[in-house]
Order: C-alpha cells, then structure tokens, then sequence
C-alpha cells in the first residue's frame, strides 16, 4: 500500500515537473508564474475533487455516484448563463471575477443547504432521495439554461462556453489565495470527522451501532463536500465525472476500506489525471479541447464499463 | 375523473391554443376568416395543435411503456438516457452527413436511441440493489453520461449551441413543411396499444413470462423500439420535452390505478391535455413573446414528480 | 437492566409498536415471538436506537438512550440486525476489529488487540481471520459479525433473527455461543427470533408480540404453553416435553 503511494507520488511530482519546465526556451520570468498559477488551479481543484467525491461515496455507500449530482454544476451554469444574458458577455467579463466567484460559490453553498435542510427534516429519509430531487433540480435549472442559451447572440455564447467547461487558463491569484483559505479553513472543520469515515463507510446500522452520531456526522460531511464542490467549481468551472473516474480507479488500486489510503491515493490519482490531461491538450491538442471535456469523456465510458461490468459494490 | 371530462377539457385547450398567438384571430372571426388568418391557421397555429397534441400523447405513452417494462414507477424517456442517446445520434448524424436531411438525422437518432435504451435496460439487470429510487438515479447519471459524450464530440466540431437547441423543446418554430416527421408516432402509439397487455407480462420478469409461454425478448424489444422511435421523432420535430413521459403516467396510476389497457387512454388524453396547458401558459405569460416548452414543462413537471417522491415516502 | 416504557412507532398511519412496555432482565437470554409483522424488529430496533420512537423511552440503566451520547452508549449495548449488506471489502480480523471503535475510534491499542484476539478464538474463527468477509459461508459471516459485537464488549447485545438462512448445524452453533456468552461473561443477549422451539430450548425469558403490542411475556415454561401460544399465533400448538425442554409441535 505505501509503495503505492510512493509510486503515485513520484509519478504526480515528474508529470509536475514536465509540465513546469516543458520548452520553455529561456522564458522563466514569464512562463513560471503563469504556469505556477495554473498548477495552483489544477491541484486545488484536483485535491478539492477527490476528497468530496470519496467521501461522498463512503456516505452513500455507493461508487457509481458523485456529489457532481446534487445538481451544483447546473446551478452554476444557471447562474452564468443568466449573468450572460441578463448582464451581457461585455459586462460579464469586466465585471470583478471575485464577485463571480463568491456570488456563484455563496449560491451553491446555500442551495445545498436548503436541499438538505427540506429532505432531512422528516427522520428517515433515504439518502438516495436527496440526490434524486437534487438530479430532479439539476435538470431543471439545465432547462432553464438552455432556454436562454438560445436566446443568446452566439457571439456572446462563446464566451459562455468558455465557462461551461472548466478551464485552468485564466485564473487569477486573489481568487487562488481566497479560495485556499477558504478550503483550508474547510478542511481545518474536516479534520474532525475523518476518524469516522472508516465505520460510516460499514453503513448507517453498523455506524450507530458503533456509536457514531450518525445523523449529525452525515449532514455535516454533507456541508462540507457541498463547499467543496462550490468551491471549485466557481474557481474552475465544472469537471463532472473527474471525481467519479479517480474515486473508483483509487478503490480498485488500493482494494481497501481505509480512507488513511484512499484518500491521499485519490487525490493523487486526480492530480496526474488533472496535469496529465492539461499538459496533453496544450501539447497534442494545441488548446483544440478542454480538460474537462476530455476527463468528462474518460471518465464517462469508464463508468459505463463500471456499470456494464459485474460489480457488488453498488 | 372520467375520460370524458378529460375528453372535454382537450377540446377545449386546442380550441384555446388555435386562437393564440401575434396574429390576432378570434373564434367569432370563424366564419369570416380573411386570407392571411387562413393562412395563419392552416401554417402554424393548426400544425402545432396537432404536434403539440401529438407529442403529448407519444411521449406519456413512451414512458408508460418503460415504466410497464422496467417495473419502475419512475422510470422514462427522460430517466433512462433515451433523450441523452438521441440527442448523442442527432450530433452524430450532423458530424456524418453535412447538411443532414431530417431522414438521416431520425434514422441515426434511432439508432443510438435504441442502443442508449437497451444499454439501460443490461445495466438494470446487472444492478441488484433494485430500489425504485436507485435506479431513475442511475438512468440520469447515465444519461448525463452520454450528454458530456456529445459534449466532448460536440466541443471539438463546435457544434455545442447547435445541440444547446436540441436541448430545447419549442413548439414555436413548428410550422406547416416541417413538422410532419412527428405523425410516424400515430401508427407507434397504435401498435402500443395492441401490445400493451403483453408488455405487462414482461414487466414481471423473463421468468414469468416464458412461463406463461411468451416470447419475451421479442415483446421487450417491440417496446424499447417503441420508445426509442418516439423519442427520436419528438426529439427532432420539437425538442427536448423532461419528465413528461414520467408525470403523466404516474398521475393517471394514482386516480385509476395500474390497469394498463384502461390507463392507455387516460395516459394518451392527459399527456396532451397536459402539454397543451403548459404550451398556453408559456404562450401567455411573456405574451406577445414565448417561454419555451421544456422550460415550462420542466419546472411543472419536475415539481409534481418530487410532489409524487414525497407521496411515496410518506407511504 | 434495559426498561422499555410505553413505546410507540408508526410508519404513515400505521401503527407498527403500539404503546409497548417490558423489562429486559440482566444476565439472561429475552427472546422475542410472534407472527410476521407482529413488530419485533421494529421493537428491537428502537431498544437500540437504530430507528427512532415516535413516543415513550428506552431506560438503560435508569438513562433514557436519546440523552446518551452516542459513543457511550456504543459501550454499552450492541445491535446486529438481519441484513448485513455491507459493502466495503473487508477480512474478518479488520470487521472485529471495528468492534473497537467505541473504544479507540479506530486507532487500536494492545488492550484492544488483545479483545480482538479474544473473541476471534471465542467465536472458532481463527483459521479465517484473513479472509474476506464475501468468501464465507452463511454461518461463519454470520459469527464473524458475533465476532464483532463481542469484540465491542457491551453488557447488552441485541440481535434481528441471528438464525436467518443459517441450517440446523450452525443454528444451534450460533445459539450454544449466545448461552456461553450469557453464562461465562454474563452478557444480556435479546433475540428475535421466529422459531418457538430455538426460543424456548434457549432462551430464559420470552416477550411473545402481537399486532405490536405485548400478548404475554414470562419464563418459557409460562409462555410456551398451548393457551398461551394460540392468542399469539392463532393456531393450537400442542407442547411435548422432550428431555426436559418444551417442544412445540406445529406441523
């Protein structure tokens, strides 16, 4: 298990340094911020990504889900394409991607938080349900995009576009630095709860039994993968299925139930897959594509295959 | 409700739906109708009654199928990554064929629709924890699967507001010459009529009905090519129409219960009764501009399905 | 001593413990009969906190189990139910292991290991502590999860129909062990359990329920009896004795 995640490490810390130092023809003074600002994106995200997604299926005791559904990707879409089209693109771009930022992260946060607070007050209810009026949301909120991306001036949409995929080109250090204390400060209140993913991970009979406050534990890791998922999605836009394609690769190479491995494996697999697949589409691809539609697409088939494949974990 | 007020109730919403729009035609003028609202009628106003009302009827009928065939209240077009894998078929049709002729794009729609539904259905038998909630989550997870599949094509041919409009359902652009493609649905709506008792003896399982001596492989393909045909059709003539397939049904098991045959009619009056309404509300709200229809559709319909979730749980 | 007062569950409108009261006795073996849907598991499920009472308490000790903090009460009573779906790759050691949770929220000590150790031995799992929990049959999975409970070490140990899909062989294994552990630790075991004749050939008391109230509870030899079983079950049961037990002969 250890070597494993040497192995990981290493490989994370060689694709990090190819993709610093990759031809750079003497430019340091230049190349290094910007390409140091991006990595900051990639590994934020990409850490940020793998934990919620983990610890979101030891909650559901699931591996085909991903808190991607909870319906936060579309709110967020929702929330730029109105920008969009309320504010046009002119005044999108100019105005502060701070606010963006925090207005968009504050919405999600707080979607989320009335989504939990409506299902779980009545005593009882199937986890299964919450993602499910949360999938129900999420449709919704894409139909209500989509109605005005087509009102849009197509001009204008390709800015729009430009946010519907994530995108580690163009962010900026202020929101690097809020966005880190911000998930610090997060995983600083995570920290208290990660004893327990081991027992929750059982289930919820073997979990009370074992005498964790079952019910006051899973709302709070809810919040948490909730500002997680904010987070990063109003720093880089949406990857829906990395979180998916790295949680299930992690569990097959560990084969183990304790998140003291899965969790850093997890992240570390997130992070090759995240430098990798940006590294890839600026050198093969010439920026003809995006990370995230090329993860979206990995991960897509292979959860396909997961689900095609004969499997007990779900 | 009797099928005939909801017989009544459909008269009434079409008669209503003819007489709205920017031109103005009242039904006093019915009898002294000018050149131009004759055209009007016979142009847009009379196609989209009748692909609205054709629509409406297909596509509760598709869901009911699926729901019959997967035993699954909440199971549907929308629930199964049908719409997904059409949608996925028409981008491919328009990366194949430039200029695609409606034909083209219906045929390989079809196709990926089928294979979409059929993918669902394996996944269905693999998964052994068959809770009625699971499994619609898995359909839209795996529909939302295809979607960033056609995103990733799309992306690279830009060709993503072009699908954005597939996405949409809009009845607005409906107009005489270009719609008729949606009438393949009628002898598809007849046909599920003739099997529908059949495709309740599938929905108990294979083993139940080979016992009771029934082809089932053939019954449950009929019933998926079915749906994927409608889907397809719905899909290019009008857009992307949410969880119609899934609110109409269940709506109709709730004051009727689970007969099929009897609930065929109801399922085909109310799902067109249904899209009517929400095609004269958004007609009427922004008036003399429209909401489209998967907009309305879509916040209706998904506040009565987590309405019909929340039913269910307090059970 | 576990006291259960006026306890009530509904689910919809439908009441399934209807205002049920009984007295869990220490040191001994309670089995609760009675036909299906009479509200045992649901009884037994709210005694442990897995599901909560719409009304009435739960007394351990004298401490009524919501004002209990969870992990305390950990420590105190455990709870197997029927349906261990549990989806996570394990062996039997890392299961027993988190028998200790209450303990040392997951980081084992000695002491711990030494518990672990112990009720490995006890249950007769030695030869497969490294195997993983999917590889074995009904009725070793079924004492690896004792295994467990013993490992947690509570005074109380409560199980949903222990005997479920388990054949005549490892029933009664599984039955001998509970008497052992009732009569070399003094553990407090409470059972449902279905069949009348496992209840009464090893169990001290019986809670007989029907359409979730309390028809009658009492030694076995007050409740396995013809009058007696025939409110509980409606059908006449008539009982031989066999070598000194209480056999109930339904067939």
């Amino acid at each position: 298990m250890k070597t494993k995640l040497t192995i990981l490490s290493l490989s994370a810390v060689a694709l990090i340094v190819l993709f610093m130092t990759y031809h750079v023809m003497g430019n340091w003074d230049y190349v290094l911020p910007s390409r140091g600002r991006k990595l900051a994106a990639i590994l934020i995200t990409g850490a940020v990504i793998a934990v919620s997604t983990v610890v979101f299926q030891s909650i559901t005791n699931n591996r085909i889900l991903t808190p991607s559904i909870l319906g936060l990707d579309s709110l967020y879409m929702l929330i730029q394409t109105f920008g969009v089209y309320a504010l046009g693109s002119s005044n999108m771009t100019f105005m502060n991607k701070n606010v963006n930022f925090l207005f968009s992260a504050c919405i999600m946060v707080l979607f989320s938080g009335v989504l939990y607070k409506l299902m779980f007050r009545r005593e009882g209810q199937n986890i299964y349900f919450l993602l499910l009026v949360g999938l129900i949301m999420g449709t919704m909120f894409q139909s209500a995009s989509s109605f005005m991306e087509v009102l849009i001036d197509p001009n204008e949409f390709l800015i729009l576009q430009g946010k519907m995929f994530a995108s580690f080109n163009n962010v900026s250090s202020d929101l690097l630095i809020l966005s880190t204390v911000v998930l610090a400060l997060t995983t600083l209140y995570f920290m208290r709860f990660v004893k327990y993913l081991d027992v929750i991970s059982l289930g919820k009979d073997e979990a009370i039994n074992l005498g964790i406050n079952y019910d006051y534990v899973v709302k709070r890791l809810l919040v948490i993968v909730s500002i997680y998922v904010s987070i990063s999605t109003a720093l880089v836009g949406p990857i829906t299925f990395l979180g998916l394609l790295v949680a299930n690769v992690g569990h097959q190479l560990f084969r183990t139930y304790k998140h003291a491995y899965l969790i850093p494996g997890t992240i570390l697999l997130s992070i090759i897959a995240l430098v990798g697949g940006q590294f890839l589409v600026e050198r093969v691809f010439g920026f003809t594509t995006t990370v995230s539609v090329i993860i979206n697409f990995a991960g897509g088939v292979y959860f396909v295959y997961l689900l095609l494949k004969e499997n007990k974990s779900w | 409700m009797k099928l005939k007020y909801l017989s009544l109730l459909l008269i009434v919403f079409s008669f209503i739906s003819l007489f709205i729009g920017v031109k103005d035609i009242s039904p006093l003028d019915l009898f002294s109708l000018t050149e131009s609202q004759i055209q009007t009628l016979l142009v847009s106003r009379i196609p989209r009654l009748a692909a609205l009302i054709i629509a409406g009827v297909s596509m509760s009928i598709a869901g009911l199928i699926m729901q019959q065939l997967s035993r699954n209240k909440f199971v549907s077009p929308t629930t199964a990554g049908t719409m997904d894998s059409a949608k996925f078929g028409i981008l491919v049709s328009l990366m194949l064929f430039t200029g695609a002729t409606p034909m083209q794009k219906l045929l390989v729609a079809f196709v990926f629709a089928l294979l979409g539904t059929f993918i669902f259905m394996r996944i269905l038998d693999r998964i052994k924890f068959k809770d009625s909630i699971f499994i619609p989550l898995v359909g839209l997870m795996f529909g939302n699967i295809v979607g960033s599949i056609t995103t990733f094509f799309a992306y690279k041919n830009d060709l993503v507001q072009n699908i954005s409009s597939w996405m949409l359902g809009d009845f607005s652009t409906i107009i005489k010459g270009q719609y008729e493609l949606i009438y393949i649905s009628i002898p598809l709506v007849i046909l599920a009529y003739v099997f529908a008792n059949k495709f309740t003896v599938a929905g108990m399982g294979e083993d139940f009905s080979v016992n009771l001596g029934m082809n089932y492989k053939a019954v449950v393909n009929v019933g998926l090519v079915i749906v994927a045909l409608i889907s397809s059709v719905v899909i290019l003539t009008v857009g992307t129409i949410p969880f119609l397939g899934l609110v109409v049904p269940n709506i109709v098991t709730l004051y009727i219960g689970d007969n099929l045959k009897k609930n065929l009619a109801h399922t085909a009056i109310l799902g067109a009764v249904f899209l009517l309404f929400c095609d004269i509300l958004g007609r009427l709200i922004i008036y003399p501009y429209e909401i489209s229809i998967s907009l309305t559709v879509g916040v209706i319909g998904s506040g009565l399905f987590i309405y019909l979730l929340m039913r269910r749980k307090a059970n | 001593m576990v006291e259960v007062k006026h306890v009530t569950k509904r689910y919809g409108g439908v009441i399934v413990v209807d205002d049920v009261s009984l007295s869990i006795t220490k040191g001994a073996i309670t089995s609760f009969i009675g036909p299906n849907g009479a509200g045992k598991s649901t009884l037994l499920s709210m005694i442990s906190r897995l599901i909560s009472k719409d009304a009435g308490e739960v007394l351990i000790e004298g401490k009524e189990i919501g004002s209990c903090k969870s992990n305390e009460l950990a420590r105190k009573i455990s709870v197997l139910k029927q349906s261990n779906h549990i989806s996570v790759r394990l062996t039997v050691k890392e299961l027993v292991s988190f028998g200790r949770f209450p303990y040392s929220q997951g980081k084992l000590t000695p002491e711990d290991r030494a518990f672990v150790d112990e009720a490995i031995a006890y249950m007769d799992l030695q030869e497969m502590q490294d195997k993983y929990i999917d590889q074995l049959s009904g009725g070793q999975r079924q004492r690896a999860y004792i295994a467990m409970v013993m490992a947690q070490d509570t005074e109380y140990i409560l199980l949903d129909e222990p005997l479920n899909n388990l054949d005549m062989k490892h029933s009664v294994q599984i039955m001998k062990v509970l008497r052992r552990l009732v009569e070399e630790k003094g553990k407090t075991i409470v059972l449902v359990i279905h069949d009348i004749n496992f209840a009464s050939c090893y169990s001290d008391y019986i809670v007989a329920l029907k359409n979730g109230r309390v028809a009658s509870s009492g030694t076995v030899d007050e409740i396995i009896d013809t009058a007696v079983l025939r409110d509980v079950y409606d059908m006449d049961i008539p009982i031989e004795t066999i070598g000194g037990r209480k056999i109930g002969v339904y067939f």
